[in-house]
């Protein structure tokens, strides 16, 4: 089992996300994260897409990935050097001596603090899912109100791209 | 040229070549209805159920290789279609449906008749588009044919909101002859240096064999099948999709495998060494226990559909390509090439291939008392002289009729082999006598699935179509009652059918001719009554053994060295 991070474009069309998340469900594949909005030609959708599974079936996901009408090109990030990010926006009890606790959590994790109230801090934070997890991970617990991830999107590191 | 949506639908399917589409009336297509009216180049065919609509137009296009088109309404008319769709999708035919929608403002209001077509539509067809201007229409009708018919065929729906079919509003239309699609290009050569790879493959094998499919009728290949298959020298054998593109008749034709194959053809796929698999897509009819599949071969597979590769049995040598252009390419390699096939070093693997035919596995026991459904199928053959369009329903008789009709050529045995559709025989049949006015066609059916389309006899009579429907009536759903006396210890849980009708006072009232046999010596003559009126529909209630049971068998789990075969091949059995 290895986790993948499949980069696709395709048509910006109605029925497009519904043809790739339709297939998941009908083959069984599982999907972990989707993240997906138009790109700079508007007629074109990116998705990156964060799939686990054994070669032989994500021989098949990339296959019939393919196969769909609306899929342009289709690349796995993970094939190769790449870059991936997640951003997350964490809501936190922040009350007394926790205040300047979680501040200072938040500068380790190179967060930002953009809504502050009387008892609570929203923290806007960006990097790889594992550095967003150890972030929630040293909250402590009770203190976590809401979380909420983009899900993964990612780019290749050099010239290779996914483009037309 | 300035046309409304619908008058644009209509132009389309003339542009596109249509000359007969199957479709049912109501709401939200009135209005191409009306634009039918005023033609007289596109031939409607009024069917009596919308599944009636997809199977005719599904036996339309397998028996022509041309796309088989469907018009329908929102709503009901859509989901009723959705079966047909399915089917058609899981055996790869060309198809676009036409489904009618709700006004676009009314979309998604739980309007009157209205269904999320392209919703429930996409997981089984190819592909779905919903119009939502007037000025995509002509471009959309031109997308749906193009992907129904390129790359691996299959069903495409456009779903039409009533609006955009206004007659008030007129567009200038232009049929975009010369479509791209950059997210759409299905390739169509094979990988040369995989296609010598696999020569050199077939070269070095002992015991090589050809497991042909229904890619190989989709893609018209059968000629070319032919040529390499001779040139070879090599046995092959056939699914059930594919059969007639290889003549049953010639010696290296092992019949059909899976399931109910021949022996010869399993027990040689089981001892192969090179296994060379064109247009097929190891289903699990076919593969039995995936375990055991063909433990010894090196397996080739050639096929249109890259994710059809290695999808359920690991490939050695994959060519992605059309079927016909990668055997002409085999073949000029092979004869291009100063290496000979070494026919005699197939010898020995004939002689033990024709030690299992010996076997005569689809032998039966035949009866003077009561119609064998075996007997019944060889029958048909010898009246019709092996030159019959044939369509079939599914169970038992749909398995008879493979064993024991010898198809000869492509296109002629019209089946739903993916999805099993019970009800597909009679439509499948008007859609077949539609596009072939002047040739026989028969349904071979079971009184269980005759019934799930019977109102289709009414659209017979409406168009002329004198189809013969071969009944194979043991009052059982026989396959399921198989499966109950093997597997379940004779427990026949609702698989009997205790109020039939009187199938030939049921077909008479529907304006045709019906006729019952209930004996073996009058089952010839009764068929060639039925096939001497040429202009009738004839009904055939043909009363056929009640216990009789499809041999060989693989049973779920096993693989093909473990079949189970017939009492009768049994007792004459000498290895």
């Amino acid at each position: 089992m290895k986790r993948h991070i499949i980069s696709l474009l395709m048509e910006n069309e109605a029925g497009a996300l519904s043809n790739v998340s339709a297939l998941f469900s009908a083959r069984g594949f599982n999907i972990e994260s989707l993240c997906v909005a138009p790109t700079d030609d508007a007629s074109l959708s990116r998705m990156t897409l964060v799939t686990t599974c054994s070669e032989s079936v994500f021989e098949q996901i990339s296959k019939q990935l393919n196969k769909l009408i609306d899929v342009v090109k289709l690349m796995d990030l993970t094939e190769g050097d790449h870059i991936e990010r997640e951003m997350m926006l964490i809501k936190v009890r922040a009350e007394k001596e926790m205040r300047e606790e979680i501040k200072r959590l938040a500068e380790i994790f190179r967060g930002k603090i953009i809504d502050v109230s009387d008892n609570s801090y929203v923290i806007e934070m960006t990097g790889d899912s594992g550095k967003l997890d150890a972030f929630v991970h040293v909250i402590p617990e009770d203190h976590v109100i809401e979380v909420v991830r983009t899900g993964v999107s990612g780019i290749a590191r050099g010239v290779k791209s996914l483009t037309l | 040229m300035e046309l409304s949506g619908a008058e644009i639908v209509v132009q389309a399917l003339k542009d596109e070549g249509v000359e007969t589409i199957f479709g049912y009336p109501g709401g939200s297509v009135l209005h191409i209805y009306d634009a039918l009216f005023q033609q007289d180049d596109v031939k409607h065919v009024l069917v009596r159920h919308e599944q009636g609509a997809t199977h005719a137009a599904d036996g339309y296009a397998r028996s022509t290789g041309k796309p088989g088109v469907v018009l329908v309404t929102s709503g009901p008319g859509a989901t009723n279609a959705i079966t047909g769709i399915a089917t058609a999708h899981l055996d790869s035919i060309p198809m676009v449906v036409l489904t009618g929608q709700v006004p676009s403002a009314l979309i998604g209001t739980d309007a009157f008749q209205e269904v999320d077509t392209t919703g429930i539509s996409r997981p089984c067809s190819k592909h779905t588009f919903l119009v939502k201007r007037v000025e995509d229409l002509a471009e959309t009708m031109r997308k749906a044919f193009y992907i129904a018919t390129t790359g691996r065929p299959g069903p495409v729906v456009v779903d039409i909101p009533k609006d955009i079919t206004d007659p008030s509003v007129k567009i200038p239309y232009e049929y975009p002859r010369n479509l791209k699609m950059r997210s759409y290009s299905p390739v169509k050569k094979g990988h040369l240096g995989q296609i010598k790879k696999a020569v050199e493959l077939i070269y070095n094998a002992k015991r090589p064999i050809i497991y042909s499919g229904g890619g190989v009728v989709i893609d018209n290949a059968s000629g070319s099948l032919i040529d390499l298959t001779r040139e070879l020298g090599v046995p092959l054998t056939s699914t059930l999709m594919g059969l007639g593109a290889y003549p049953a008749s010639d010696r290296q034709f092992l019949g059909m495998l899976g399931m109910h194959g021949n022996y010869e053809a399993n027990m040689a796929m089981h001892e192969a060494d090179v296994l060379i698999a064109i247009g097929a897509r190891f289903d699990d009819r076919v593969t039995g226990h995936i375990a055991h599949f063909c433990p010894q071969a090196k397996i080739i597979h050639i096929d249109i559909d890259p994710s059809s590769i290695s999808k359920n049995v690991s490939v050695d040598i994959p060519i992605v390509g059309s079927v016909k252009d990668v055997l002409n390419d085999m073949l000029r390699i092979i004869r291009e090439g100063d290496r000979k096939i070494d026919n005699d070093g197939l010898t020995s693997w004939w002689e033990r291939i024709e030690a299992w035919r010996g076997l005569g596995c689809l032998r039966y026991e035949q009866s003077d008392e009561v119609i064998k459904p075996q007997f019944a199928v060889e029958t048909l053959h010898k009246v019709t002289g092996g030159d019959l369009y044939l369509t079939s329903d599914v169970g038992q008789h749909q398995m008879f009729a493979a064993q024991f009709y010898k198809f000869e050529k492509p296109r002629r045995w019209i089946n739903s082999g993916g999805l099993g559709t019970m009800g597909f025989g009679l439509p499948a049949a008007m859609g077949v006598q539609m596009a072939h006015p002047d040739k026989p066609v028969a349904c071979i059916t079971g009184e269980a699935s005759i019934l799930m389309c019977i109102q289709e006899l009414a659209t017979c009579k409406q168009h002329g179509l004198p189809i013969k429907i071969m009944l194979m009536n043991n009052g059982y759903m026989g396959m399921v009652r198989q499966w109950q006396e093997m597997f379940y210890e004779g427990r026949y849980s609702h698989s009997y059918v205790d109020a039939l009708p009187d199938f030939v006072e049921l077909t008479k009232s529907f304006g045709h001719v019906g006729m019952r046999v209930t004996k073996p010596s009058d089952l010839e003559a009764a068929m060639q009554e039925a096939f001497d009126r040429k202009d009738e529909l004839v009904f055939l209630d043909i009363l056929i053994d009640p216990t009789e049971n499809v041999y060989p068998m693989i049973e779920a789990g096993k693989g093909h060295h473990e079949m189970a075969m017939s009492p009768a091949s049994k007792q004459g059995g000498q290895r």
